[in-house]
């Protein structure tokens, strides 16, 4: 798999969609096709689960990961992927994500944190791959399972922490919690619990990217918008809606499915009629892409080409990335369902072994370099945790701020005070 | 036959069962034979198999049912029926409903569910548009009655703004569906068999909170309760409670304390929303002339306000105090303040307190 001439190949295609060309199959530019070697992995799932539904399986070999690591390797070293610097930062991002979210079980289970809580061990070679590719001025919307996506958009560690516990100091002051980070800063747009509502909400942010450098002539403006979200995702109504529109209008939008095959119990295979998602890519209008989603680089390689194509006003991109979540759904879900041989060879796979591999073998990075990183993480996450342990509560008053825009049309009462300040608030009607 | 406790583990859930002056079901759950103590979400569990045992034209599907689903409501029925019978289906609510009604339209009996209520949006165009008005604009020659949908409800601790939300209102405001609300295991099972074998699309609402934490004596035989007849659970002279769910268990710990206090509550459980049986809580509010209501959804607009409509229009020279409505306060169902914004036993005494001294 020789992913730096792949690369070279896309960037030559020219990517045109004409949107009143007809049907879309007859256009070969528009879905690379599954053998092409620039898609990474065409690995498909062996299932060994013996079902006597007639289920629409992925067949094909299950390569390990030393196998992809040992391809990378035989290339001659000066078309390595990644340059130092670019190797440590995604490692460090990496293991920061890893780090937080073994942080955010401990502490569940301590009690400091409570609710729903979603973690996304074993995904962050998705959202690193993507994320750190993107500016400051680029729009991220994530999922409920949104702590790493705020992590690698650069929201930091003390803020996502602080929320999840629930205190003033989190980045949406203690009202979200762990299904909804957002960072205006950051241009992180949510953190939504609901699936499939925040493709929409993406959607419409692409549009103002585009909206901008087109009518308004800000001619710098090249915003991108990501929207992250699962394989269940992918067969509700919101999903297919936005990929219409943001076909049609050509707007600055990668769509990017983290397909971990499991919709909480419900295996992607089972419930979808035709489970390779990227080709409704193509039904749309719009190249879709397979890459490997346990493989940081070779999202990155894809992501780079999604997010040019979206910066130069080409349009949407429909990536699916074949990750696993090393947990349960949340941390209410025991995960009894997983076939255990299934969650050992995803777990053979792990991300963040993968890329350590490549940096020790290529010489971009040492041991001793790599520890000192996970040194550095481990005291980030301490201190956050310290931090949000010590920061206050929001006080009662806060509850009835920014239901509106106008906190005096319902949180101040004609007295001046805040209403819930006022001694007879307990008799429990608050009045608009 | 003897009058039961229901103890909760950790609510303290006193709801003392008294005859109920006007039921009249024909089979009331008072069952002879078998009894065993189970909680919510296998009483709920019981009426499903016996649903789907008596009628081999009902189907149970939503997102994740096949393994028991998330609250372990479905647990067996796939085993039991069969794939054809018991499926998931893929993540979309409007789908899953809009399927509903196809399947009713053409005889069967759907009992769909929806994870939670507050996914229910999506679903609600189909359920307003098309459910509730099936059989008025066909003219009666299809309708679909066969459909019921489930959806746990309601607060539980710590769902936030996306597992706590009390949907009924918007629902109660649509002529041509019912709306149900069990207030515990014995409740649940005879209801939701009624609601399945009524012959209108109905939406129960399960309280989440009281799936583990209600523990009753529910009989194992196949009983079906009254639906539109509302419950006198607790007999008083001073002042009549109106609510429905979970909020009943915190309404029943206020008129305790409040019975301290030398006032005699009286406590409602409606049970159905929709249609709801305006004569017993008139007849009760004729005899108290103070009426509370309480329910966890925010307060204005919420059911609540229907229901004091209606009684000021029954019974306004027999009113001694104005209506008191103990609600959820009008914000979204917040996250870290959720014990500050339920109406909680505290607010609901200082109301029974405010209005009989009014």
């Amino acid at each position: 798999m020789n992913s730096a001439s792949c690369a070279a190949k896309i960037s030559t295609q020219p990517f045109s969609l004409n949107p009143t060309s007809p049907a879309s199959h007859d256009r070969p530019l528009v879905s690379p096709k599954p053998t092409s070697l620039f898609l990474g992995s065409t690995r498909k799932l062996r299932l060994s689960s013996s079902s006597k539904l007639n289920l629409h399986r992925r067949s094909g070999t299950v390569v390990a990961v030393s196998d992809v690591v040992k391809q990378k390797k035989s290339k001659s070293t000066h078309s390595l992927l990644i340059t130092k610097e670019e190797g440590l930062e995604l490692y460090e991002d990496m293991i920061l994500g890893r780090a937080f979210e073994d942080m955010c079980a401990q502490m569940y289970y301590r009690g400091k944190m409570f609710g729903f809580v979603h973690l996304y061990n074993g995904q962050e070679a998705v959202s690193t791959g993507f994320i750190k590719l993107l500016k400051q001025q680029d729009s991220v919307v994530s999922t409920y399972r949104d702590h790493v996506h705020a992590l690698s958009k650069g929201v930091p560690a003390r803020a996502v922490m602080s929320e999840l516990f629930g205190k003033t100091t989190g980045c949406c002051r203690g009202q979200g919690g762990s299904m909804h980070m957002f960072s205006r800063e950051h241009n992180l747009l949510g953190g939504f619990a609901f699936i499939g509502e925040g493709i929409p909400v993406a959607t419409g942010a692409a549009f103002t990217s585009k909206y901008k450098r087109e009518v308004l002539k800000e001619a710098d403006c090249d915003h991108v918008t990501l929207a992250f979200f699962g394989d269940g995702t992918c067969n509700n109504g919101q999903f297919f809606e936005c990929l219409n529109m943001a076909a049609l209008w050509k707007l600055p939008i990668v769509f990017v499915v983290e397909n971990n095959l499991w919709a909480i119990g419900m295996s992607h295979l089972r419930a979808t009629s035709d489970p390779q998602i990227y080709k409704k890519g193509p039904a749309f209008g719009m190249p879709g892409i397979h890459v490997d989603g346990m493989d940081v680089l070779k999202v990155r390689e894809v992501a780079k080409e999604a997010i040019g194509r979206a910066r130069r006003g080409e349009g949407p991109t429909l990536v699916e990335c074949e990750t696993y979540r090393f947990r349960g759904h949340s941390l209410a879900d025991p995960d009894e369902l997983r076939d255990p041989a299934e969650k050992a060879h995803y777990a053979a796979r792990d991300p963040i072994t993968a890329l350590k591999k490549y940096l020790i073998e290529n010489s971009l990075a040492s041991e001793a370099d790599l520890k000192a990183i996970d040194k550095k993480i481990d005291e980030v996450v301490e201190d956050a945790v310290e931090f949000a342990d010590e920061s206050p509560v929001p006080s009662q008053s806060q509850l009835l701020e920014n239901v509106f825009a106008d906190p005096k049309g319902f949180g101040i009462g004609p007295d001046g005070r805040y209403r819930c300040e006022d001694p007879k608030f307990t008799e429990g009607t608050a009045h608009v | 036959m003897g009058f039961r406790n229901i103890i909760g583990r950790r609510l303290g859930l006193g709801l003392v069962r008294r005859r109920k002056p006007f039921s009249t079901a024909t089979c009331d759950g008072d069952g002879n034979g078998n009894a065993k103590s189970i909680n919510l979400y296998s009483a709920i569990n019981q009426a499903l198999h016996i649903a789907l045992e008596t009628d081999n034209r009902a189907f149970v599907f939503g997102e994740d049912v096949s393994f028991g689903g998330v609250f372990r409501c479905t647990t067996g029925l796939a085993d039991r029926f069969g794939k054809a019978r018991v499926f998931n289906t893929p993540l979309c609510e409007q789908g899953i409903v809009g399927f509903g009604i196809g399947l009713a339209a053409m005889g069967n009996r759907a009992i769909a569910e929806i994870q939670f209520a507050d996914y229910i949006y999506p679903a609600f165009d189909q359920i307003v548009n098309e459910a509730a008005k099936f059989r008025y604009r066909s003219g009666n020659q299809f309708n679909c009655g066969g459909l019921t949908i489930r959806a746990p409800y309601g607060a539980v601790g710590h769902g936030g703004h996306y597992h706590s939300q009390s949907p009924e209102a918007f629902f109660c405001h649509v002529p041509g569906i019912k709306v149900v609300i069990p207030r515990s295991p014995r409740q649940a099972k005879g209801l939701l068999l009624s609601c399945i074998r009524d012959p209108n699309p109905v939406v129960f609402f399960e309280p989440k909170w009281l799936y583990r934490l209600a523990v009753e004596e529910v009989p194992e035989h196949d009983y079906m309760l009254p639906l539109s007849e509302a419950e006198v659970i607790r007999q008083g002279s001073d002042i009549t409670l109106v609510g429905w769910g979970a909020q009943l268990s915190v309404m029943e710990q206020a008129c305790n304390e409040a019975e301290k206090d030398g006032i005699s509550c009286e406590l409602i459980d409606l049970k159905t929303l929709l249609p709801w049986d305006k004569e017993t809580v008139e007849a009760s509010v004729r005899k108290t002339g103070r009426v509370l209501i309480s329910h966890e959804a925010p307060v204005t607009g919420g059911f609540g306000a229907e229901i004091s409509a209606s009684i000021v229009e029954r019974c306004f020279l027999r009113l001694e105090a104005p209506v008191a409505r103990v609600c959820g306060l009008d914000t979204p169902f917040p996250l870290v303040f959720e014990p500050f914004y339920m109406p909680t036993k505290n607010k609901i005494l200082d109301a029974i307190k405010a209005t009989v001294n009014y």
